[in-house]
């Protein structure tokens, strides 16, 4: 009969991640403003070890994972990279390397390109030392300009990162203009997202109305100027164009990420929401993890959605929007997210983007370094 | 239009590889994946940046013992440079 040889639906199971993010440190030397890590990092257990790592990436490709992300913090900082990029690439993983160029020297570029390294992704803060120096404190820029030559000549495309935010935005212009001189194929201009210290630095970091305007202009002028010489993309700030968006494509639906000290979690950011236990890969395998820890069960789907979400036309869509955001805003992880105009809480976004609009506000910046970090001893 | 000289190549961007989760060929690229069908994978599996178009066409009929392919693999490689996904060998 051949019914049997298809199982109950009930014991068909979902998909595993496909992509595995791994956060191997919070130490980096750079301090921006902007750093979607917690703010209390200074508090994270002790660092996973070589072997811990390797574990988790052939558990994760074992489970159909096929994109290998390590970022931080400065991944850099660890001297084991080139180890885990190796067995990440010979399992078949597509795997990426997102740093700020600090520490990529000549000899570690070649000792990760010889592990297999697929790609670089290389983050700019801005175009002018002085803004650039301003918001992450720090004298990196000439660097990156460097770094950025020496990937190209090891054969990489290059790629870059650039996060936009109050500061920096009005510089957009020459922002392009020197990713086209350094050859870059491709651009990426995100916008803040209002996480961990960028939460706490929202007043400083978050642009007027005319200045996302503007930037978006200078965007499309140079798009329809560079073709397909260089892609950019622009990532429009969920406060401003008012549109929920899924917790990294879904919660518990595509996406794995790992914190230095262990935890696994379904977005980068969601350590900090309450009343959960995060699974640690030092206690528990990746297959348990991904399809039955309470965790990553906890909003999968969009069953669990409070009104005005659960009626709404375009749940499946957003799944009511991001947690975390909605827990900072609101107090409570299970709301709508309040970007959504429909949100009860909305106004709390109309009132940050007003305050974007007052002239003459005083804007400190607290930058993320382990001493601010173990003072405010908070997570957002 | 590309000359019938100009050789396809996966675009260094991608990587082109089968992946037994997906029983597909797939193309992998920083942060995402594209899913091929069969006849995409078997067209993407013959752009080394050696073979000609033309030679992909027969190289294909052979393999699955067919005729009448150069539209169809001539239309997918077309869509495949639009994506991005290949580049082309001319020298
Ligand atoms: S955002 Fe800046 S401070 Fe945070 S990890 Fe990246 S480079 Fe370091
Ligand atoms: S009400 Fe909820 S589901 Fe509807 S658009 Fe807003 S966040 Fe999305």
């Amino acid at each position: 009969m051949d019914t049997l040889l298809v199982p109950p639906a009930a014991l068909q199971r979902r998909p595993g991640p496909l992509w595995l993010l791994a956060e191997v440190t919070y130490r980096c030397p750079l301090h921006c403003a902007f750093c979607y890590n917690p703010v209390d990092f200074a508090q994270a257990g002790p660092e996973l070890s070589t072997d811990d790592w390797l574990k988790v990436i052939r558990e994760a490709r074992a489970l159909g994972a096929a994109q290998f992300g390590i970022s931080g913090g400065e991944p850099l900082v660890r001297d084991d990279i080139e180890i885990l990029v190796r067995e990440a690439r010979q399992l078949g993983f597509y795997t990426n390397l997102i740093t700020s160029g600090v520490g990529l020297t000549e000899a570690r570029l070649a000792a990760l390109k010889d592990a297999g390294l697929d790609h670089i992704q290389l983050s700019f803060q801005d175009a002018t030392r002085e803004a650039n120096d301003l918001i992450t404190n720090t004298r990196t820029f000439d660097l990156k300009r460097k770094v950025a030559a020496m990937t190209k000549a090891a054969g990489y495309p290059t790629v870059i990162n650039c996060v936009l935010h109050r500061t920096n935005i009005d510089h957009l212009d020459r922002i392009i203009e020197m990713a086209v001189e350094i050859g870059a194929e491709y651009l990426e201009l995100a916008n803040t997202q209002y996480h961990g210290w960028a939460f706490l630095n929202r007043e400083a970091l978050m642009p007027t109305a005319a200045q996302l305007a503007e930037a978006e202009a200078v965007t499309e002028r140079w798009k329809a100027r560079l073709g397909k010489k260089m892609r950019i993309l622009f990532v429009t700030p969920d406060y401003q164009t008012k549109k929920p968006k899924k917790c990294m494509n879904g919660w518990g639906e595509v996406f794995l990420s790992v914190t230095p000290d262990g935890l696994a979690l379904p977005c980068h950011t969601a350590r900090m929401l309450p009343g959960l236990t995060f699974p640690n890969v030092r206690d528990h395998g990746i297959d348990w993890i991904w399809h039955d820890s309470p965790l990553f069960n906890r909003f999968r789907g969009t069953a669990w959605l409070p009104e005005p979400c659960q009626s709404c036309e375009d749940k499946d869509k957003d799944h009511g929007g991001c947690r975390c955001q909605a827990f900072m805003l609101t107090g409570q992880a299970d709301a709508t997210d309040p970007v959504c105009p429909k949100s009860p809480n909305h106004r709390l976004i109309e009132t940050a983007l007003a305050d974007a609009e007052k002239p003459g506000t005083v804007r400190p910046l607290v930058f993320r370094d382990p001493k601010n970090s173990a003072r405010l001893a908070r997570p957002f | 239009m590309t000359a019938d000289s100009a050789r396809p190549a996966i675009n260094r961007l991608f990587r082109f590889q089968w992946e037994p989760a997906q029983q597909a060929h797939v193309l992998l690229y920083p942060e995402g994946m594209v899913k091929l069908n069969q006849s995409a994978g078997e067209i993407l599996k013959r752009c080394d940046g050696a073979r000609t178009v033309p030679q992909i066409v027969a190289d294909l009929e052979a393999a699955f013992n067919a005729s009448g392919l150069a539209a169809e693999v001539e239309a997918f490689l077309e869509m495949a440079d639009a994506q991005n996904w290949i580049t082309w060998n001319t020298d």
